[in-house]
């Protein structure tokens, strides 16, 4: 039965037709639909880990101890892995171990828009990237195997294109459901799973052999493969970018790369031979381009005409190939952009009711007196108007070292480090301890929402709900941090605005070493929120002074309503939007908002 | 047969679901489908984008600037954002719901006056059609069913057979609500084919 998979479906569906044991992963766009999608299957282990590192080495130990065994992740989650992953191309595994790492071209929702082909290049392991879903599922299904093959982690990589994008896929749902066996003992291989320098040194050379034997599979497996057309023009491509190349040069001859790392030298030489002219189409890096040219082969097009930067779509390799001189169509003719009316834009904003309101309401009045060191979460939208509250961001968990860096530089300001409670476990502990210990001077607010909320809400450590539902053991965020050594600890309701600006008055008064201010509140897309009575303004009494608009609330709109005296529009609340939170009630000079219930 | 559609609306709106049942549609007419959506932020009131393409054999997921046949816009403003992807002679179907921007809410923009806009997609589109997408919803029986309402305008806009698009609907939704989205399609259906019934 054919049925529509997005590519994180169809990963999960290969990964369980495999076999896999155990799947484990930190959530992040856009990797999270691969474990949401394993934890359904009967038979298979799936876990949230508290960061990637965690997920890979989880996976490591199942994969060390002969099970299958699956770590997922987001781009720069590999970052995170990227340690152990090093360490285990040399160790090797036994049962396959395969690394889903969904890269972000376009930065849709990521940092950056790093190439994780690169990684495979860099810890020299192979790396499968498939086109559509149905071949997510196949190269999965085949990445298992090749890793207990070769004795190798094998990378699958995907895009947030190939992720979320829906194609048919060949599934022939059994649902039996199987029952795991007990693995068998523990077959110790000290010499090579414990790499001290010595056995690392004996297994480098073993490691570049096993990539010569890799490469040389891969001149003939199936996942590498040249349609033949049109000699003229030959395209070397992968990915995505072989769906666009497909389309555009219907037609021409086009060399299919499903195994991205190690190349197929002989198969690119002799393709290279029998084309009249050479292209390589390949999104983000000039990784295949760099190693063909090296080859000695002539390229007549590539990253000086398909672009470095960016997701590639058919608009932007159509132009690109319009400028090389290549045989595609014309640029299709298009309708004008509507101009008049100006089209306003939609940035994204906190939602109605959103925990993290309040504290960024407070911090204004910080403004002048502290640096607000952020971090990755929803939270991040504090750096958007209203806000404007968050001064630098650069990766999970960064919030607590750059704050802690900053203030023993010198900084005069108060430092205030922004972090979620998700984010708090995946990387933020070890920079706490680190702070606590050189008796560092700054205020961590931890946002607890009680969920990953960003990406869509996914359980963790201080929710103690496991991804496959069950009851795990919450850890509470105020006792790790007075385990920690931290002496001045306060926690706060999300909603209750004074009380938030109490505390941070309080937090930042401390000389004497680091303190932290726990706001707590659940997320509105959990369970524990509770809607209340909406609120409503009384266009009598409002003055439209705007103070109600600087909560930066989606449920607060201006109204038709002019003040005179003011010469503005008086504010309302749409009553559909409204949670019943009463930031804004709270923030009312006037007492213009009242409760409705 | 061979279309290409994008449906954009903003986060909650239920765009998403409705471009999966699109692409559905596409499967069980015998074509190849394709569907592919970005919903980074869209949770958070973002602009949501979902493109469809059916075809024999379709290679990208995503159509190209230029060459949608059918712009699907859940809210007005969004029809406009996206007009400049419709191929010239290409339809516009609008649901007639305004749904302010925090751009418009703080004071930095204005929302564009809907004659205006509607004004704007008709000299670019071959034919606009406006459907009262949340009143027919309301009158099927939730607020909730805009999208059956709005798919049921698409199938009639489209030569296909509508229970195909009707069982595609009903195979999506929990059965307690079968009953109301069956009327939410042919209400939305009736708005495109008899509009003055």
């Amino acid at each position: 039965m054919k049925r529509l998979l997005s590519g994180n479906e169809a990963i999960a569906l290969g990964a369980w037709e495999a076999g896999v044991r155990y799947a484990t992963a930190y959530p992040g766009t856009p990797s999270t639909e691969v474990l949401e999608n394993l934890a359904q299957y009967a038979g298979v282990r799936a876990e949230w880990a508290a960061n990637e590192k965690v997920a890979l080495d989880a996976a490591a130990g199942a994969a060390f101890g002969g099970a299958r065994a699956l770590a997922a992740m987001k781009h720069v989650g590999v970052n995170v892995a990227a340690d152990s992953l090093m360490s285990l191309s040399y160790t090797g595994v036994r049962g396959g171990l395969v690394l889903v790492s969904a890269d972000d071209p376009g930065a849709f929702s990521s940092q950056n828009e790093q190439d994780n082909r690169q990684y495979a290049r860099f810890g020299k392991f192979p790396c499968l990237e498939p086109s559509d879903s149905e071949e997510a599922r196949q190269f999965t299904r085949l990445a298992f195997d090749l890793s207990e093959r070769f004795q190798c982690p094998v990378m699958v990589r995907s895009t947030t294109r190939l992720s979320h994008s829906k194609s048919p896929v060949e599934v022939e749902m059994p649902g039996e459901h199987r029952q795991q066996e007990p693995l068998p003992p523990f077959e110790r291989h000290p010499d090579r799973y414990v790499i001290i320098p010595a056995v690392a040194r004996r297994r480098h050379p073993e490691i570049e052999q096993r990539l010569l034997a890799i490469a040389e599979w891969g001149e003939t497996a199936p996942l590498n493969r040249i349609e033949w057309g049109d000699r003229s023009l030959g395209i070397i491509t992968c990915g995505m970018a072989y769906q666009h190349v497909r389309e555009l040069f219907a037609g021409y001859s086009i060399l299919k790369l499903g195994m991205v790392h190690p190349l197929p030298g002989r198969m690119i030489r002799e393709f290279a031979a029998q084309v009249e002219r050479l292209v390589v189409v390949e999104e983000l890096d000039p990784v295949i381009e760099e190693q063909v040219r090296a080859m000695g082969i002539e390229v007549a097009a590539g990253k000086e005409f398909f672009p470095l930067c960016g997701e590639f779509t058919l608009e932007k390799v159509r132009q690109a190939a319009l400028k090389a001189g290549l045989p595609v169509a014309p640029m299709p003719e298009q309708v004008e952009p509507l101009t008049e009316p100006v089209v306003p834009p939609r940035p994204p904003a906190l939602c109605p009711g959103c925990p993290h309101r309040a504290f960024f309401y407070n911090l204004r009045r910080w403004r002048k007196q502290a640096v607000f060191s952020g971090d990755i979460g929803c939270y991040s939208m504090g750096f958007l108007p209203p806000f404007d509250a968050m001064d630098m961001l650069i990766s999970m968990g960064a919030s607590i070292g750059m704050a802690h860096g900053l203030k023993q530089a010198g900084a005069q300001e108060k430092v205030i480090a922004i972090i979620g409670d998700s984010t708090f476990f995946h990387a933020g502990l070890s920079p706490l301890a680190s702070t606590v210990y050189n008796r560092g001077n700054i205020v961590v607010a931890v946002l607890d929402n009680r969920i990953t909320a960003m990406t869509g809400g996914q359980q963790h450590p201080g929710t103690g709900i496991t991804l496959q539902g069950e009851e795990g053991r919450r850890i509470e965020i105020a006792p790790v941090a007075r385990a920690m050594g931290v002496e001045h600890i306060w926690e706060v309701d999300a909603w209750d605005v004074k009380e938030i600006g109490r505390a941070l008055r309080e937090a930042m008064a401390v000389e004497d070493g680091p303190s932290v201010v726990v706001v707590r509140g659940a997320c509105v897309f959990t369970p524990y929120f509770q809607q209340r009575p909406v609120v409503a303004v009384d266009l009598e009494t409002c003055t439209a002074c705007g103070t109600c608009f600087r909560v930066g609330c989606p449920a607060i709109l201006k109204s038709e309503v002019i003040d005179e005296r003011a010469n503005k529009p008086k504010a309302t609340i749409d009553p559909l939007l409204c949670t019943g939170c009463t930031v804004c009630l709270q923030v009312c000079p006037v007492g213009a908002i009242y409760e409705t219930g | 047969m061979q279309k290409n559609f994008l449906f954009v609306g903003v986060g909650g709106q239920g765009v998403l679901t409705a471009s999966d049942i699109a692409a559905q549609v596409g499967i069980d007419l015998g074509l190849e489908a394709k569907k592919s959506e970005i919903h980074g932020f869209a949770q958070r009131g973002g602009v949501v984008e979902s493109h469809v393409r059916w075809a024999p054999r379709v290679g990208s997921p995503t159509c190209e600037k230029g060459t949608v046949d059918v712009l699907v816009a859940f809210e007005l403003l969004e029809a406009a954002r996206w007009i400049e992807w419709l191929r010239p002679g290409g339809t516009v179907l609008v649901n007639d719901q305004k749904i302010t921007p925090m751009s418009v809410s703080v004071g930095d923009a204005v929302y564009p006056d809907r004659e205006a806009l509607l004004k704007g997609l008709r000299a670019r589109a071959g034919r606009v059609v406006v459907v009262d997408g949340l009143g027919l919803a309301e009158k099927a029986g939730t607020v909730r069913a805009v999208n059956t309402v709005v798919l049921g305008a698409l199938s009639a806009l489209l030569e296909t057979p509508p229970e195909v698009w009707e069982e595609a609907i009903i195979r999506r939704v929990p059965p307690r609500y079968a009953d109301i989205n069956r009327a939410a399609f042919h209400m939305g259906r009736d708005a495109v084919v008899a509009p003055n019934r």
